[in-house]
């Protein structure tokens, strides 16, 4: 017996199999209290775990998550892009909880591979209509007074596949363009106002171009009212240094707004008295309309949501009763006052509640504590800010846009969960 | 929007005055050094160097430096983008936005290339080539007529035919107002269908494929890797041929010419990492699909799991017309179709060993 569990335990009875088993109908735990039949020797048998070593302190100088977590990872979709170098992958944000999206797993958009730029060779340069022109070092930018902010960071392409109709099958392929982190750095504003803004005249025309150190530079234009409000020049996330894949060593946060205008490893702001009209702002990132007219500067990311659990890749496995609904709810135009689900596909709604208040550009975790009856549902989640705005459907979103937008689909994503607790990807009327 | 812009406008009047002494860190920026970084150019041209182009010098500079993934006619390779086309497709489904249908302004494409082209060998162009290319481009567009010469002075006569196509944020007009308030929770509808399902079940990389029983993800399934040990010792032997040949070094050297078509995507010798494609060090004579830690395509995977080989016949076939020899292959690339270029580029690529 002690070596069946020994065996047991080598084979890691992952997560994964263990969904695979209990979508098939293996009910490997009961879904009510049920009495037990037999003794459960992982109670009565002592385990090796209890007895011998576990690993010494010097094991893992970093760690990385236990081994049954390793389906946990971002993935790509390969037929999106036409390479890996100038593309993006998925956060998992069907396997998280609270809000935090640990850096290791928060998706990457890259227009040139994530290159790899040492705090040594950094130099951040400002110019354009300064009072001087300046170039700081890494350890400049240290000196400066810091803050820290928690934001998300959402790719203006987020949900963008489904514009036109239901089309990835999980949560982290529909919605998992979107990251939350807590972010140290100096603000932009102190870095501009050391370069001095006098020549600039008059703040309220001006821009700054900000760019990168990377070969797609990426490009974009932000008012000057913005910069000032509340971008950082940020260093750290969730208490360490940026990943390679986030700019590593500096990139800027641009709260609220499309993840494109997020430069990572910035190297360049130029003051200036208009947009530069990168490509970045022109050819992509604008919302072209049903009449083929684009929009442009949608840079604000509108009041957003997604149950992330139940969800394609995060079945119900334990059959009826108390069921925990659970999603993310965010708004770059403010703060979440509010998240309602729905379970039958919009007829009637329950307003959920929400992990802490919501704070302003971050995500927030929403709960629907419920008891489950085995039926099918229709699950959807609404979101509302602080603006009094209330998150669109689908529909609605298409009646103003048409269907070939790309960009900012913050539509309402339904889940059809069947009765044996598997979701899929679907649209209603 | 226009509420905002007020509030943070007057805050910005507060801050100027405020830190007006700075803290003192950093450093003057020096002219050389403003140069070197700031090559933006502007919608009026601010920012253009001296120099020229003509629409041919262009078309031979695409085809050398840009067709392998925007196609011979700018139209595009595989999921590459489209440079030229897509007139009259923006209010269709599926618009295609090309500089020529979409882009509003002449200088993005100027320095966007300037920049960020040719892809993995940024920042190598001339000024006059940046102007042929993108003189190039306009013609491919029917911009330009075919001796129109690109310059700062030609620069403004070029009217983009979508200058006119877009308009400012007005979400706050059309959205914002329509969708706010307190909103239904009760008999909201009085049918619910489900009007559409998920249509790539299958696609959506699947936790399950590549899922081995004991719950490890692994790129290459242990299948794979039997494969690998049954094919192997056929091409040893071929390896060991090529190796006693001696190679022409001028073919060699003219190899290393060609693989610059190459050298966007592959690296080839000591150092050599996987790029766009896999690195290429003893490639000629050895079973395909073997490179650690690149991911190839299911067209490979498949063909490489039947024993393919890269032979100097397969490899002569593969470049000649790769989409013809693998249908589904993610390599984005026209062909070599030259005897000459494919006799070249086989004594460069055999002369790296594995």
């Amino acid at each position: 017996m002690r070596q069946k569990t020994e065996e047991k335990m080598s084979n890691g009875p992952s997560r994964r199999t263990f969904l695979r088993g209990a979508a098939a109908g293996t009910a490997l735990l009961a879904g009510t209290a049920a009495r037990a039949q037999t003794p459960d020797p992982l109670i009565t048998e002592v385990q090796p775990w209890a007895s011998g070593f576990g690993d010494p302190v010097d094991a893992h100088p970093y760690g990385m998550p236990i081994r049954f977590e390793d389906d946990v990872v971002r993935r790509n979709v390969e037929w999106l892009t036409a390479d890996t170098i100038s593309s993006i992958n998925f956060t998992p944000i069907h396997a998280l909880d609270g809000t935090i999206t640990p850096q290791g797993c928060a998706f990457e958009r890259h227009h040139s591979g994530a290159i790899e730029l040492s705090k040594a060779d950094y130099r951040l340069m400002i110019n354009g209509l300064v009072d001087r022109p300046l170039v700081f070092t890494y350890a400049d930018l240290e000196r400066f007074p810091r803050e820290n902010h928690v934001y998300f960071c959402e790719c203006a392409a987020n949900s963008g596949m489904e514009w036109a109709g239901a089309q990835l099958n999980g949560a982290q392929f529909t919605h998992g363009m979107i990251h939350n982190m807590e972010y140290t750095g100096v603000p932009l504003r102190t870095l501009l106002e050391e370069a001095g803004l006098d020549t600039a005249g008059d703040l309220s025309g001006k821009w700054v171009y900000v760019e990168g150190a990377d070969a797609s530079s990426n490009g974009r234009s932000i008012p000057m009212e913005k910069a000032l409000d509340d971008c950082l020049i940020a260093f750290k996330a969730n208490g360490e240094a940026l990943r390679k894949e986030h700019g590593y060593p500096v990139r800027l946060v641009v709260p609220g707004w499309e993840g494109n205008m997020w430069i990572k490893w910035i190297r360049r702001i130029e003051v200036t008295d208009g947009p530069m009209e990168s490509r970045e702002e022109t050819s992509k990132y604008t919302d072209v309309m049903k009449d083929g007219s684009a929009r442009k500067w949608t840079w604000a990311m509108d009041a957003k949501s997604v149950v992330t659990s139940p969800s394609p890749q995060a079945p119900i496995t334990h059959g009826k009763g108390p069921l925990v609904i659970s999603g993310l709810a965010w708004s770059g135009r403010g703060a979440i006052t509010r998240v309602d689900v729905s379970k039958d596909g919009g007829k009637t709604w329950q307003t959920a509640r929400l992990a802490k208040p919501g704070e302003k550009m971050a995500l927030t975790r929403f709960y629907l504590d419920t008891e489950w009856d085995g039926e099918q549902m229709l699950l959807q989640s609404r979101a509302m800010d602080d603006t009094g705005y209330v998150q669109p459907t689908k529909d609605q979103l298409r009646e103003v846009r048409g269907l070939n937008s790309v960009y900012h689909n913050n539509g309402i994503q339904t889940w059809l969960v069947n009765a044996s607790g598997e979701a899929e990807n679907v649209e209603v009327s | 929007m226009s509420k905002f812009l007020k509030i943070a406008a007057s805050l910005a009047l507060l801050g100027t005055s405020a830190q007006a002494e700075g803290f003192g860190l950093g450093r003057e920026a020096l002219p050389k050094e403003i140069a070197a970084w700031d090559v933006s150019v502007r919608p009026d041209g601010t920012g253009l160097p001296e120099g020229s182009g003509d629409v041919w010098t262009g078309e031979e500079v695409f085809a050398d430096k840009c067709a392998v993934c925007h196609g011979d006619f700018a139209e595009g390779v595989g999921n590459w983008p489209k440079l030229a086309g897509g007139w009259d497709t923006l209010d269709r489904k599926d618009p295609v936005k090309t500089v020529g249908s979409y882009w509003p302004y002449l200088s993005t494409t100027w320095d966007y290339i300037n920049r960020s082209m040719p892809f993995g060998d940024a920042q190598t162009l001339e000024p006059d080539e940046v102007y042929a290319m993108v003189a190039y481009i306009l013609y491919s567009n029917d911009i330009v007529d075919d001796d129109f010469v690109l310059s700062k002075d030609t620069f403004l006569d070029v009217e983009m035919p979508n200058a006119d196509g877009f308009f400012v944020d007005d979400r706050d007009e059309t959205e914002y107002a329509q969708w706010s308030g307190e909103p239904c929770m009760e008999n909201c509808k009085d049918n619910v269908e489900v009007t559409m399902r998920a249509v790539f079940l299958d696609v959506t990389p699947g936790v399950d494929e590549a899922a081995t029983s004991d719950g490890q993800i692994t790129d290459e399934p242990a299948q794979a890797a039997a494969t690998t040990e049954d094919t192997a010792e056929e091409p040893a032997e071929e390896v060991a041929e090529q190796d006693s040949a001696a190679p022409d070094p001028e073919l060699v050297a003219a190899g290393e010419k060609v693989f610059r078509k190459c050298a966007a995507c592959h690296q080839v010798g000591e150092g050599a990492k996987n790029r766009v494609g896999p690195t290429l060090n003893g490639i000629v004579g050895h079973p395909a699909g073997q490179v650690d830690g690149f991911r190839y395509s299911n067209a490979l995977t498949d063909m490489a799991d039947d024993g393919l080989v890269w032979d100097d016949e397969n490899l002569r076939a593969f470049l000649a017309d790769p989409r013809g020899f693998m249908k589904g292959t993610k390599m984005s690339f026209a062909g070599l179709r030259k005897d000459d270029d494919l006799d070249a580029i086989l004594a460069y690529l055999a002369s790296f060993a594995g």
